[in-house]
């Protein structure tokens, strides 16, 4: 029991920054004039820039030596910091893209900023938890500020029914998580990572109670990260959810996510590791499955990125079966590469409108290279990365996650994984079959139909960075290796 | 005696929390839900737990439950559902219930009964372990437990501006996308 110190503040520097950063968007948004509004996106966006350099600086100093703060509640070390810049980066994108979005959708509201702000807080306080009540509460703050954001679009009923249906089976999900922490707490006594690790070392093998707590948290991360059969909602909620928010939360919500799941199942939960890994076999290899199938059929690209990121899941859930250090920094990895090609490729459907509304339907992409042959040629790049193709840095992302799964004697497992990339290459390159090798007018006839691009600096910036970062990490993927195999946590 | 209390007090928590689901009624079911939040206060009495107890009272089944109940009974106006079939169940209840209240207070103005003079000193140590709970929740929160309170407060914040958001009318200029619908 200590009163808190000066170096837990400390430690905690970066979430302060990114919570006071929400809290005076909230303040300024009614000191600031109606014209200047984007002035909040760009204080949003040094507030990020601030939180990174210190971010930064951490990881630096503190590469293999965890320090641990507020009463061992929370732990300042270099596999936190390495998602806390992931997040921060993958926020700072979002809010660029978003300021142009929102405008075109007519909800510029800054208050969307300040959401984004205590989403990414929530997040950061997830990937450095150390106690399973702080991540349960880092989640809840990461989630609520995203069942607003999905419904943001308050005109349309579809992103209306997307904030209710993610709200109602998000709160049961966090329902089931909490659940799970109960049990475990009743069984082990204790609510910490290390103190539940200690707990149960001392209990029989197979405790029944045990199991059924572990499987809880299963349902309950498994829903965060959209892992079959939890995935149910992620359909409906990313096509009905403002793109941007779409973006937002197939990226960075779910490397929050894996990161949280990662350390409570590596740390806390690794003395009953064989138990849990069966039970992770089976959910991996479904959600490849039916994430890969699902998508064939689907005529809306944002359903179809849905489904794309449900099968990306699986692919990133092999390297927590793996369970050892390849594993982990195969995830830190494919989830690092993943939020390029994946925030690229719904920058891009950002960019189309068809009449009023969003070009959505995977129907607008015909004849993308004659109307805009830049916008075409960045989307042929992601959905190359997607697929996993090289020189793309999605191939590298595939290829680590396999080589780890080969490494731990799971042969089998990587060779549905490579079977079902396979078979997602099929829908992938249909949107750049569709671009490239369909005249613009096919579609014509169709009431409605006249797409176009709308491309301002700010998206253009994203897809900039996105594109880079898809070909250099492809073509030179070391430094990001190094980092991510620097950040491992230290296994138990 | 405490598992027997604990076996009581969780099976009627588990079949109110049926019955708020169960009930087509929504005044039935918040009325389930009350006597559900009574039942996890006796569980946190047998838990030696006593603040958390009368937080539980004042805070779920005093404060927020009535809200609920002003919602839905505002809601479900056109229905005219009637509430005043139990009238003398009701009544009935409600006598017993005042007599335990004269019971109480009659009982606590009259400290020199005998039988009152021998549990004064039990209940001055009462009162020290009540004391003693409060501080011992208030300490934990403020010191081990700081920082996921405070990260409480930030959901609260988010929850309080999410609902303003979601709710508000006018809140955004008119344009063409939302004239449209």
């Amino acid at each position: 029991m200590t009163i808190v110190s000066t170096a837990d503040l400390l430690a905690i520097l970066p979430e302060l920054l990114v919570m006071a950063g929400g809290c005076l968007v909230l303040v300024l948004d009614p000191l600031t004039a109606k014209d200047r509004k984007d002035w909040l996106a760009y204080f949003s966006l040094a507030v990020l820039g601030a939180a990174f350099v210190v971010g930064y600086w951490f990881m630096g100093a503190l590469t293999g030596s965890p320090r641990p703060a507020f009463s061992g509640l929370y732990v300042l070390d270099a596999y936190g910091a390495f998602w806390k810049l992931l997040l921060i980066l993958v926020s700072g994108l979002v809010i660029l893209l978003a300021k142009a979005h929102l405008k075109l959708e007519e909800i510029d509201l800054p208050e969307f900023y300040a959401f984004i702000l205590l989403s990414l807080s929530g997040m950061m306080v997830m990937v450095s938890g150390t106690d399973l009540l702080v991540i349960y509460l880092g989640l809840e703050l990461m989630s609520l500020s995203l069942y607003v954001m999905a419904g943001f679009k308050r005109y349309a009923p579809r992103s209306l029914e997307a904030a209710a249906k993610y709200f109602i089976l998000g709160s049961f999900s966090s329902g089931i998580l909490l659940y799970g922490i109960s049990l475990l707490f009743g069984r082990t006594g204790s609510t910490t990572l290390a103190g539940i690790r200690d707990g149960i070392a001392g209990l029989p093998p197979g405790d029944p109670i045990l199991l059924m707590a572990m499987g809880l948290l299963v349902v309950g991360f498994g829903f965060k990260v959209a892992a079959v059969p939890f995935h149910m909602w992620t359909p409906d909620v990313y096509e009905g959810s403002p793109t941007s928010v779409t973006a937002y939360m197939a990226v960075a919500s779910k490397a929050a996510s894996f990161a949280a799941f990662l350390r409570v199942f590596l740390e806390a939960l690794g003395g009953i590791k064989e138990s849990w890994r069966m039970l992770l076999v089976a959910v991996c290899i479904a959600t490849m499955v039916l994430g890969n199938v699902v998508a064939i059929v689907q005529t809306n690209i944002k359903r179809m990125l849905a489904y794309s990121s449900i099968a990306h899941a699986g692919y990133a859930l092999i390297g927590l079966v793996v369970a050892d250090a390849a594993g982990t920094a195969s995830v830190m990895l494919y989830l690092a590469i993943y939020a390029f090609m994946n925030l690229g490729a719904f920058a891009v459907v950002t960019m189309l409108r068809r009449g009023g509304l969003e070009g959505d339907e995977i129907d607008d992409f015909t004849g993308l290279a004659r109307r805009n042959k830049w916008a075409a040629l960045v989307m042929l790049l992601f959905m190359f990365s997607l697929a996993g193709i090289p020189p793309t840095a999605g191939f590298i992302a595939k290829f680590y996650i396999f080589m780890a799964a080969v490494g731990a004697n799971m042969t089998g497992l990587a060779v549905i994984a490579v079977v079902f990339a396979a078979i997602s290459a099929y829908f992938y390159l249909r949107v750049v079959m569709v671009m490239y090798m369909k005249e613009p007018g096919e579609t014509a006839g169709t009431p409605g139909y006249d797409v176009r691009v709308v491309a301002s600096p700010a998206a253009i910036a994203v897809l900039l960075v996105a594109a880079l970062g898809v070909l250099i990490l492809g073509v030179f993927p070391d430094p990001l290796i190094q980092a991510a195999q620097s950040a491992i946590l230290p296994l138990k | 005696m405490a598992t027997l209390s604990f076996f009581y007090f969780g099976s009627v928590i588990v079949l109110c929390a049926l019955l708020v689901v169960i009930f087509r009624n929504p005044v039935y079911s918040v009325i389930s839900l009350l006597v559900m939040f009574f039942h996890i206060a006796g569980l946190f009495v047998t838990l030696h737990a006593e603040f958390l107890a009368a937080v539980q009272l004042i805070v779920y089944a005093g404060a927020i439950l009535v809200l609920y109940l002003f919602v839905v009974m505002i809601l479900n106006l056109q229905q005219d559902d009637s509430y005043q079939r139990q009238v003398k169940w009701g009544l009935g209840l409600g006598l017993l219930a005042l007599a335990e209240v004269i019971a109480i207070i009659s009982k606590a103005a009259l400290p020199d009964e005998p039988a009152q003079s021998k549990t004064a000193a039990a209940a001055a140590g009462e009162a020290a372990t009540v004391v003693g709970n409060t501080e011992m929740v208030g300490k934990a929160l403020y010191t081990t437990y700081l920082f996921p309170f405070e990260v409480a407060s930030l959901i609260l914040l988010v929850a309080m501006i999410g609902a303003i958001i979601m709710a508000k009318k006018g809140i955004m200029e008119p344009g063409p996308l939302r004239e449209s619908k």
